[in-house]
């Protein structure tokens, strides 16, 4: 399987402090569109090597939530495909776990039992649920709160509820579409100095999805710009700020200024086209 | 507070009213043709110390028991299935309809021809009066699932057997007990109407005989014991209805 040359054409070099090697996850010229002709993604191609942090963005429409099913397997592209550790993904796969922006949580599910949910589908044994629910609820800071039921939580602890159930099932590979989307400034903020600390104990491989050019800078090793009609990956940028990272001075470095102008620049042209104005 | 009376209070003194007026204006009228509170109320006692309301009333609840209780057993599974495979809907849809257009009561002959007078027929009509709700709100209410929760669910790789049971059944249970609630209705009809109409026993045989005999203050007691039979379960299924999916009662207060 020699895909690494077919999707190199827009992929930038491997981040500095992780092994070179085989990429966990190779996008090789997907293209999908939907009923009624119009193209959402075209020609898309991107590889993420394993314990990257890879974040996606672009104006809304562009693709990225498309983007982000296809690689989880919950559409089929057109053409092009997907490999995860070399294999192509025709459907979903337990490896592969996703966090969602409306959280998804079942409602008529403790938040213990929300975590369980991965698990309890896995068939694993009862022992182990109980002791990996116990972990992740832990780490994700709702001890105390294992019976309740996720419309008696706040937006921000919802979310929780959705990365634990995310981490319990190990995941090679963690997808995330706009989880902090839904909530307001405040608890957006708090949201990603947590997931920071969280995929320093749990390194997996990320690719999280987002609109907000702060975010991306915050958390990714490399920032996927995508363009909208037809939706396709315009640059890869490498952040090349050092871990342990802390949002506030992230933000206050020039790396992080000069990044978002230059980021910001390849957008507006897509977000203007988008809104209409010059 | 503002010193507004209570729906509760409204009611019962709306109830007290009737009584009252019922139990003047009762016994102006003959007692061949009507009966009054204070006379049914006695032979309400009299018949539960002879033991003829219990027994009978016994004999009734069994059937509802047992038509219900299939109604419930398969009228889900297929209202799952039904939502689920498209298949399935199309092959079964033809019959539902036609069967649920049908007024029940033209198909007893039918049913005594087939399953003779005794509680097999009387079973069978009751669980025909009311599977048809319990089915098409299942239906309903599995259709009505939260698409993203199904993408959540493929997204976990959750097999069939446990998308019922995570995801389909407790996302439709508010429809599948309305459906219940409603098959209740229905199916108490269709227990009197069997009785009336099959082999006369429990609480229909009651309001015959008794019709028969001109004895009207006993003629309402079965009477009364079905309406409470109805009010009561009836309230119950909504209590449960209630508890069953606090979460929606949070969204429509906010």
């Amino acid at each position: 399987m020699s895909q690494d040359k077919g999707a190199g054409e827009r992929v930038a070099t491997v981040p500095r402090g992780i092994g070179a090697g085989s990429p966990r996850i190779v996008v090789d010229r997907v293209s999908k569109s939907f009923r009624l002709g119009s193209v959402a993604l075209q020609e898309c191609s991107l590889e993420v090597t394993p314990n990257e942090v890879l974040c996606i963005i672009g104006p809304s429409g562009c693709g990225k939530t498309t983007l982000l099913r296809i690689i989880d397997g919950l559409t089929r592209p057109d053409s092009g495909r997907v490999l995860v550790d070399g294999v192509e993904i025709t459907r979903p796969r337990r490896d592969l776990a996703m966090v969602f922006q409306h959280f998804g949580l079942f409602p008529w599910k403790t938040v213990s039992d929300n975590v369980a949910y991965g698990l309890r589908v896995q068939g694993r044994p009862d022992q182990e649920i109980h002791t990996t629910v116990a972990q992740c609820v832990e780490l994700v800071g709702l001890r105390g709160f294992e019976r309740h039921y996720p419309y008696q939580l706040s937006g921000g602890m919802q979310q929780r509820v959705g990365l634990a159930r995310a981490f319990a099932v190990n995941p090679s590979v963690l997808l995330m579409d706009e989880p902090f989307g839904s909530l307001d400034a405040q608890t957006r903020e708090v949201m990603q100095e947590e997931l920071l600390r969280l995929w320093r104990i749990r390194r997996t491989t990320l690719v999280f999805v987002t609109h907000s050019i702060d975010e991306a800078i915050i958390l990714g090793d490399r920032v996927a710009l995508m363009t909208h009609r037809p939706g396709h990956i315009k640059d890869v940028l490498d952040v090349g700020i050092p871990r342990p990272r802390d949002p506030e001075t992230v933000r206050g470095g020039d790396r992080y200024a000069s990044l978002r102008r230059y980021i910001w620049n390849q957008l507006r042209p897509e977000v203007a086209g988008t809104v209409g104005a010059p | 507070m503002s010193g507004r009376i209570s729906p509760a209070a409204i009611r019962l003194a709306s109830v007290l009213a009737g009584l009252v007026a019922w139990e003047i204006y009762g016994r102006a009228i003959h007692t061949v043709i009507f009966a009054y509170p204070s006379t049914i109320g006695r032979a309400l006692i009299e018949l539960t110390r002879t033991g003829e309301l219990p027994f009978y009333l016994r004999g009734s609840l069994v059937v509802l028991a047992l038509g219900l209780g299939l109604a419930i057993v398969i009228g889900i599974p297929v209202g799952i299935l039904m939502a689920r495979r498209a298949t399935v809907e199309y092959a079964l849809e033809p019959y539902i309809n036609a069967l649920y257009s049908t007024p029940t009561v033209a198909l007893i002959p039918l049913i005594v021809l087939w399953a003779g007078f005794q509680v097999k027929a009387k079973v069978i009509l009751v669980f025909l009066f009311c599977v048809f709700p319990i089915l098409i709100n299942t239906y309903q209410g599995v259709k009505n699932t939260d698409a993203r929760l199904l993408e959540v669910a493929r997204s976990f790789c959750a097999g069939e057997w446990s998308m019922w049971r995570d995801l389909m059944v407790p996302s439709a249970a508010p429809y599948i007990l309305a459906g219940i609630r409603l098959g209740i209705g229905r199916g108490l009809v269709g227990m009197v109407v069997a009785e009336f109409y099959t082999a006369i026993t429990g609480l229909g045989y009651m309001i015959v005989q008794y019709a028969n005999n001109f004895r009207t203050d006993r003629l309402f007691v079965p009477i009364v014991v079905l309406m409470i039979l109805g009010v009561g379960l009836t309230s119950l299924l909504r209590r449960i209805e209630r508890s069953v999916a606090p979460w929606l009662h949070v969204a429509q207060h906010e």
